[in-house]
């Protein structure tokens, strides 16, 4: 059944913008999608390889600030007095990059950090992302610090054809965030059906026996990070283009954990996990909003997450495939008996 | 020169906290293989609890820090007793991302009830510093110094002295066999979290009355301690001691020479160097890095 959830709920979503024109749910809907991009690809590592990226806002602010920057142009002086001076270029060609550096900035994080194993890659990645916000706040002759980044250009596309246009509505850039949700879906799917993504579940369940029929870990491990950090600087590029104003606050914590609470609550290690986390988290605060003060929305998200770790440990999607399958039937094995990793990891 | 002498002496109080900030984290992982993501929370929470001993109470400052350290201590065994006891046969992963939603309760709990806006806690010491040679420095730091250092030596004879300390040790070193010889496992795993707890919760209501009080002020502290037990290695005890003075230099130095804004950017560069040369940390034992 969970095999047609996504088509499903894309066909649903195509559809959705034909009778729903109210701007603040449509709006609502658009940023849903951004942060369900970046679940998307925590999950690739979170749920897959088993790696918690702690910093994952970091790459999609660097995606954001790469985006817009590559966009509106900037003009900064660097030691040794170098000077660059850069035009703006079409967003099109910011987005392009934002998920290039991103995916570079994942692959020298993976790099050093995959050395050793255990709770490094999720310190290295949290205190990433707070100097990337330090970065962005103390650069201002790039970033403008503070001041915030503004009328960032709204993204353009080159149609063979049709030539340029501009996506300035909100139903059109929903369709862009919907087509690009859509691409990175088909993306992880192919990934994670292929021999790289059953090297990755292997080092994610035994890391020991991975290796030994030859799957290269650091190597995997660093490849999972850098397709990661790539998709989240995607969706930076997207988010930036369509807010239009960015600053150091996109780096805060908080954005990290409202995308792994997605992830966890969805279902990690499943295809469907993070859309269904995405659209309940994403809607949620929005249906809470006349309810509660934003703070106390915050403490219901931890107690949920809490909540959520306790009676449903795998989140959402596998609770519901373990319902439906017939009784004497067992539900899928659990997760092999963590203490039994943690001894036979070197 | 008189520059210098300046950023060691501030070192050296800073250093104190940090390092009772390291040695809590380093003793839950070390004994207990969780990643404590409600540290930072643990230190905003005992700068309140100072605040609301001191300020709203009106207790003596010398009165209101146990209070605070006691406070932690409770509010560590409800966390552990509630959340991690139930989690013992989890995965690492599993009971970090607990604790990330017991932080985010917690951090948001005290927005909730304390609002945003930063709270003082006023200090019985002479506003007229102490000077030595070109340096000076508050009476009030020179307390906090002198508190943390106590702290740390208390933690170590209460680790290396006492019959709690050596069950520690043991289910430190292996928590079957330590079972067998008659330990209480699950007991070592409360007080240490407690403890651990403690020691951050004393930080925060040292520095509280040093800077100023607001919830997300564990934020940095968390980031901090983090860097300082990768520094030290993760599970050490005087790796974490010697970390917390290493960053406190660290930081000095680089706002004093290089920039003030990156102050904070130096605990990650620590990692990194951390992680290039020695990637276990300076003084951990092998067999820890899991």
């Amino acid at each position: 059944m969970t095999r047609f959830i996504a088509p499903a709920l894309l066909a649903g979503l195509a559809l959705l913008p034909l009778w729903l024109q109210d701007p603040y749910l449509l709006n609502m809907l658009i940023t849903t999608g951004i942060f369900t991009i970046g679940a998307m690809s925590l999950n690739l590592l979170l749920g897959y390889t088993g790696q918690l990226s702690l910093g994952h806002i970091a790459f999609v602010g660097i995606g954001a600030y790469v985006s817009a920057l590559t966009s509106l142009g900037f003009d900064v002086g660097l030691p040794f007095g170098v000077r660059i001076t850069h035009e703006g270029w079409p967003p099109a060609v910011g987005f392009v990059l934002a998920v290039a550096i991103s995916g570079l900035c994942g692959y020298l994080l993976g790099l050093l950090s995959f050395r050793v194993r255990g709770a490094y890659f999720v310190i290295v990645t949290i205190s990433f992302a707070e100097v990337v916000r330090l970065v962005a706040l103390n650069w201002v002759e790039l970033t403008q610090g503070p001041l915030a980044l503004t009328s960032i250009p709204f993204m353009t596309l080159g149609l063979p054809g049709l030539g340029e246009a501009t996506l300035r509505s909100k139903t059109q850039n929903y369709y862009l965030v919907l087509a690009v949700a859509a691409l990175s879906y088909l993306l992880i799917a192919r990934l994670v059906g292929s021999r790289f993504g059953r090297a990755m579940r292997g080092l994610k369940e035994n890391e020991p026996l991975a290796l030994s029929v030859g799957v290269n870990a650091t190597r995997t491990l660093t490849i999972a990070a850098t397709i990661s950090a790539a998709m989240a600087g995607a969706a930076g590029s997207l988010y930036a283009h369509y807010i239009r104003i960015i600053d150091p606050d996109i780096f805060s914590f908080s954005y990290t954990v409202t995308m792994v609470i997605m992830v966890v609550a969805g279902g990690k290690g499943t295809l469907a996990g993070p859309l269904v986390g995405g659209l309940i988290f994403g809607v949620l605060p929005v249906a809470l909003r006349p309810v509660m003060a934003p703070e106390a929305q915050w403490i219901v998200y931890g107690l949920t997450l809490i909540a959520i770790l306790f009676v449903m440990p795998r989140g959402i999607v596998p609770a519901l495939e373990a319902l439906r399958l017939p009784r004497r039937t067992k539900a899928p094995a659990p997760a092999p008996a963590p203490a039994m990793q943690a001894e036979a990891q070197p | 020169m008189d520059q210098l002498v300046q950023h060691l002496v501030n070192t050296l109080v800073l250093g104190g906290t940090y390092a009772l900030l390291g040695i809590g984290l380093t003793l839950i992982f070390g004994i207990m293989n969780v990643v404590n993501f409600t540290h930072g929370a643990l230190y905003t929470f005992g700068a309140y609890a100072m605040y609301l001993a001191a300020v709203a109470l009106g207790l003596n400052f010398f009165a209101a820090l146990p209070v605070a350290l006691v406070a932690g201590l409770a509010l560590g065994a409800l966390i552990e007793w509630t959340l991690l006891r139930p989690l013992r046969r989890a995965d690492i992963d599993t009971t970090m991302l607990v604790m990330i939603g017991a932080g985010i309760a917690l951090q948001s709990g005290a927005l909730w009830l304390f609002g945003g806006v930063a709270k003082a806690i006023p200090a019985p010491f002479p506003d007229e510093p102490l000077q030595i040679g070109p340096a000076s420095v508050s009476w009030l730091r020179i307390f906090v110094f002198a508190a943390a250092l106590a702290l740390i030596a208390v933690t170590n004879l209460l680790i290396n002295a006492t019959k709690l300390g050596r069950a520690m040790r043991a289910t430190f070193q292996d928590h079957d066999t330590a079972a067998l010889m008659g330990v209480n496992v699950s007991m070592i795993y409360t007080a240490t979290f407690a403890i651990g707890s403690s020691l951050a919760a004393a930080a925060g209501a040292l520095l509280g009355p040093v800077y100023v009080v607001f919830p997300q002020m564990g934020d940095l502290a968390a980031v901090k301690a983090f860097a300082i037990v990768i520094l030290g290695g993760l599970g050490s005890i005087t790796g974490a001691t010697i970390g917390g003075f290493v960053l406190a230099l660290a930081e000095e130095v680089g706002a004093g020479y290089i920039s003030s804004g990156y102050r904070d950017a130096m605990g990650f560069l620590i990692i990194m160097a951390v992680l290039v040369v020695k990637p276990t940390g300076l003084f951990a034992r092998a067999e820890r890095i899991g």
